[in-house]
């Protein structure tokens, strides 16, 4: 079957990663949010909403597109241009840690322009990865700090993650067919 | 030199000939015209069926560039190119550097034409010194030297005053004044029709009216004046109405001319097929279809007497910047014949008989030429046309030397076969 | 998402092409407000700033889109004197191509510039005014400025007044806000109306508070004292007279009206100071949006440009 997360094991897999942030920053003084357009603002915000609910304290959260720094605008013919939308951290991310949030590690060239996006924005005091599915083959040395679920994959399946908020239902599916870039 | 034109269809509008006769040339006249003729040691033309043989066709207002201007066009180009056209004979503009005002020029022209030795070139001589419409030219002179009409084409003849006294003056010597109908305050910077299209592409319009208000003036000075008075490149159907009242209360001293352009094209060329094309850039303007219907009414109800083409070269580069700058003009010479039958004739708007009497007769009538008709004892000045044969336009191919056209491509129904100067053969379609 | 690789004018956009760019730019207007304001998109992507006519708004605006989206960028301001001495477009361009410049922006005096341009030339260009034809940055600048206040284009009644004949911003303006829905007035003296005005699908009128009467958005033109001569207006008092946006004719706009005004404004002449910096007046927005639209439209330029490679 191609489902490989349903609703009940995201739920679970978000409120582990919350849990650890928590351990591993002792407390969510100085953290944020920034969720990856477009399924890793909806992760960040249930994040967010999990953190409040097991301190009690609000975490900022913003959103950061990432299409001006991709690495592969321009290049080669990827179709019509991607669209942007807005970016939108309304806090500043001087001294703070930096949460960045997304939906599917891969490459990890996706991480690596939100990383030039966000040193534009301020000097952080750290940037720690979340992510709800690594399913290797990266390119670049990236690693995540938090992973909702280990996937090893081929290059010739596909990983889609469907969002309550985004697709009306909660789900982590592995199908074989090639995986444009995101 | 013996040449018998063998098969043809001899369309003779002034003979009131219209059927297959042969037509006998020898040392340079036309013999003979008559069914079944004997070879008798001439060389023999055979005309294929459907051919017409022709009084060979003239065009009243051509710029041939030389002196001055030779980068465009040169006497010698110019003329190969009018026979290529199926013209015999052109009447070429004063407007060249320097302009036409003075015999010297005339001289020089006439010159150049005999060295070139194809189509006869009749000089147009200008109204006024440098067509600045201060100082009347001597037309006298002028005349004497050879020229055949006067003008300042280019521009409209000044004034109401040196207009009147031209049409007195050259009217005292035989021979018409020929005008570029403008106001030159209602034209001010335009550069293409004022309508639609050009308000839409943000160019500086030219009414029609601009035109029509100096056609009505000049009509009025010919009655004033009783001179012969020749509107040139008419292209607004407000001036066709002032033509055609004047005929109709009894004018006779008033004719006007159309070029093709005019008859087939309208201002949405500046946006169809590409937007700005120079060459769709001329002086008048393309107009509104109302306008273009009205010429082709016109030419099929006998107010407009000549087809003349206007051709007016320019350089490549000349062309090859935004429309606002470039020169008004478009070469015509070998495009009118083509446009003539397909427009017209083959469209069913006039007959063969009205094609010839609008390149032939009426312009040798206008301009008191000789030709216009092929009569026994006249030079045998030919044009055999195959008016059913398939062109296509290529611009590249063109004899004049330049390329400014915006027909390129067009394919059309009329050819020139041959033309014939003087009993010479000077230009043989090849491709027939 | 843009068919053609050049911006010539809205006369080749589709609706939803405008759309793309509005929405494009509202994504750039967020830069603005950066502590870095720039992303590095156009990297080594060479811009060229080719201006035939004196513009510093214009230029500027481009300018810093250019730099803000990490291009390198050249500004060549075209003196009047080489144009004078004979020196054709055609050789100003090769001139320029030494530098192989990706994209051209260009102003120039003479409608239809630009197309002629992208018929000589490799780069893609956008056309930033040409003669009385288009300044589509402009319109879109324009348009979204109008979007960002009332939420939408179609169905609003857009009054433009002004010198219609001789303006590129009428042109364009009226192309992109008929093609978006909207019903456009223009208004002016007869003198200063272009041929055949109403078969650009706008109410033409010569009195403004018809045009003005319950407008969403009244937009003025610049009248020029040139007019006086050529006999198109008598003068610039009789003009404001008659053609004026004083504080009693805006009042005849709905209560939300907002007022614009492509710049420079004559005061006093098309336009009251008072109406021009009152509650209702966008005009400085007009300017900061100009920024992020013109970001928009490189932006979405220079994929096409890839793309065709």
């Amino acid at each position: 079957m191609p489902q490989v997360m349903d609703a009940d094991r995201m739920a679970r897999a978000l409120t582990r990663i919350a849990h650890e942030i928590v351990e591993r920053n002792r407390g969510t003084s100085e953290l944020a949010l920034v969720g990856i357009r477009t399924r890793g603002v909806p992760l960040a915000r249930r994040i967010a909403h999990a953190l409040k609910h097991i301190t009690g304290e609000d975490v900022p959260t913003g959103t950061l597109d990432i299409t001006l720094y991709r690495d592969d605008l321009m290049r080669h013919a990827v179709g019509p241009q991607p669209v942007v939308r807005r970016t939108d951290i309304a806090f500043s991310i001087d001294d703070r840690r930096i949460l960045l949030v997304d939906d599917v590690l891969y490459t990890g060239r996706t991480i690596r322009s939100a990383l030039d996006a966000l040193i534009d924005f301020g000097r952080p005091r750290s940037i720690q990865l979340i992510v709800l599915v690594d399913r290797g083959h990266r390119e670049l040395p990236i690693k995540a700090d938090y992973v909702g679920k280990n996937l090893p994959t081929s290059t010739r399946q596909s990983v889609q993650v469907r969002l309550q908020e985004i697709d009306g239902e909660d789900e982590v599916r592995l199908d074989d067919a090639p995986q444009e870039a995101a | 030199m013996k040449l018998l034109l063998k098969g043809g269809r001899v369309v003779d509008p002034a003979a009131s000939r219209d059927g297959e006769f042969d037509v006998l040339i020898e040392d340079g006249h036309v013999a003979r015209v008559g069914k079944g003729l004997p070879v008798d040691g001439a060389g023999v033309l055979e005309l294929k069926p459907g051919w017409i043989v022709t009084p060979g066709l003239i065009d009243i207002h051509v710029h041939l560039r030389e002196p001055g201007q030779e980068h465009k066009e040169t006497i010698a180009t110019g003329t190969a190119s009018a026979v290529a056209g199926g013209f015999t004979a052109v009447a070429c503009m004063p407007n060249t550097d320097p302009v036409n005002d003075h015999p010297g020029v005339t001289e020089l022209i006439l010159r150049r034409a005999a060295e070139a030795n194809l189509a006869r070139v009749y000089p147009i001589g200008a109204v006024s010194l440098a067509s600045r419409g201060e100082q009347m030219a001597e037309l006298g002179a002028q005349t004497a030297a050879g020229c055949v009409a006067f003008t300042d084409d280019g521009r409209p003849v000044a004034t109401a005053l040196l207009m009147r006294r031209a049409l007195e003056y050259a009217g005292m010597l035989g021979v018409p004044i020929v005008n570029h109908c403008e106001d030159p305050s209602l034209k001010g910077d335009g550069v293409a029709h004022e309508g639609f299209h050009a308000a839409r592409l943000g160019l500086r319009g030219i009414p029609g009216a601009a035109e029509s208000i100096m056609v009505e003036r000049d009509i009025a000075l010919a009655e004033l004046t009783g001179g012969a008075y020749h509107v040139c490149h008419m292209s607004a159907r407000q001036s066709l109405r002032a033509v055609r009242d004047a005929k109709a209360r009894g004018v006779t001293n008033v004719t006007c001319e159309v070029a093709p352009h005019h008859f087939v094209l309208t201002d949405e060329s500046l946006e169809i097929p590409i937007r700005y094309d120079t060459n769709v850039k001329m002086n008048p303007p393309l107009r509104e279809a109302a306008d273009r219907d009205a010429m082709l009414e016109g030419i099929a109800d006998g107010t407009v007497d000549v087809i003349a083409t206007d051709h007016a070269p320019h350089h490549a580069d000349e062309k090859l910047v935004e429309f606002d700058r470039a020169p008004f003009g478009i070469v015509g010479l070998e495009t009118c014949v083509p446009l003539v039958f397909d427009r017209l004739v083959h469209a069913g708007r006039i007959g063969v008989r009205r094609a010839i009497e609008l390149l032939s007769v009426n312009p040798a009538r206008v301009f008191r030429l000789p030709g216009g008709s092929i009569a026994e004892g006249a030079a045998a000045d030919i044009t055999i046309l195959a008016p059913d044969a398939a062109v296509t336009i290529r611009a590249r191919e063109l004899r004049s030397k330049s390329k400014n056209t915006p027909f390129d491509g067009w394919q059309l129904k009329g050819a020139v076969a041959a033309t014939i100067v003087g009993g010479r053969v000077v230009y043989r379609n090849e491709a027939l | 998402m843009l068919k053609s690789r050049h911006l010539l004018g809205i006369a080749d956009l589709a609706p939803e092409e405008i759309a793309a760019i509005l929405d494009t730019a509202e994504a750039m207007t967020e830069i603005a407000a950066r502590p870095i304001k720039k992303v590095p998109t156009l990297r080594g992507r060479t811009v060229v700033n080719l201006f035939f006519e004196p513009s510093t708004r214009t230029r500027t605006s481009f300018e810093v889109a250019e730099k803000r989206l990490s291009a390198d960028t050249l500004s060549v301001a075209v003196a009047q004197s080489s144009v004078t001495k004979g020196e054709t477009l055609l050789d100003t361009v090769r001139n320029l191509e030494a530098m192989a410049p990706d994209m051209i922006v260009m102003r120039h005096a003479s409608s239809g510039a630009p197309h002629l341009l992208a018929r000589l030339c490799r780069s893609a260009i956008i056309n930033a005014g040409d003669g009385m034809h288009e300044h589509p940055t402009q319109a879109l600048l324009d348009a979204f400025t109008i979007r960002a206040h009332k939420g939408r284009l179609d169905g609003l009644k857009v009054a433009i007044v002004g010198d219609l004949l001789h303006s590129r911003v009428l042109r364009s303006n009226v192309q992109l806000l008929n093609k978006m829905g909207a019903e456009v007035w223009a208004c002016g003296p007869p003198t200063l109306m272009p041929a055949d005005l109403p078969r650009f699908g706008v109410r033409a009128t010569t009195a403004i508070d018809e045009a003005v009467d319950g407008a969403d958005v009244v937009m003025m033109l610049r009248i020029q004292h040139e007019r006086m001569h050529g006999h198109f207006i008598p003068s610039t008092r009789e003009y404001f007279t008659l053609f004026g946006l004083t504080p009693a004719r805006a009042a005849r706009a709905k209560p939300d009206v907002i007022i614009m005004h492509p710049g420079p404004m004559n005061r006093g002449v098309e336009i009251d100071s008072d109406v021009a910096d009152g509650p209702y007046s966008v005009i400085l927005e007009q300017v900061a949006n100009g920024v992020a639209v013109r970001m928009a439209v490189l932006y979405l330029l220079a994929g096409q440009d890839a793309v065709t490679d």
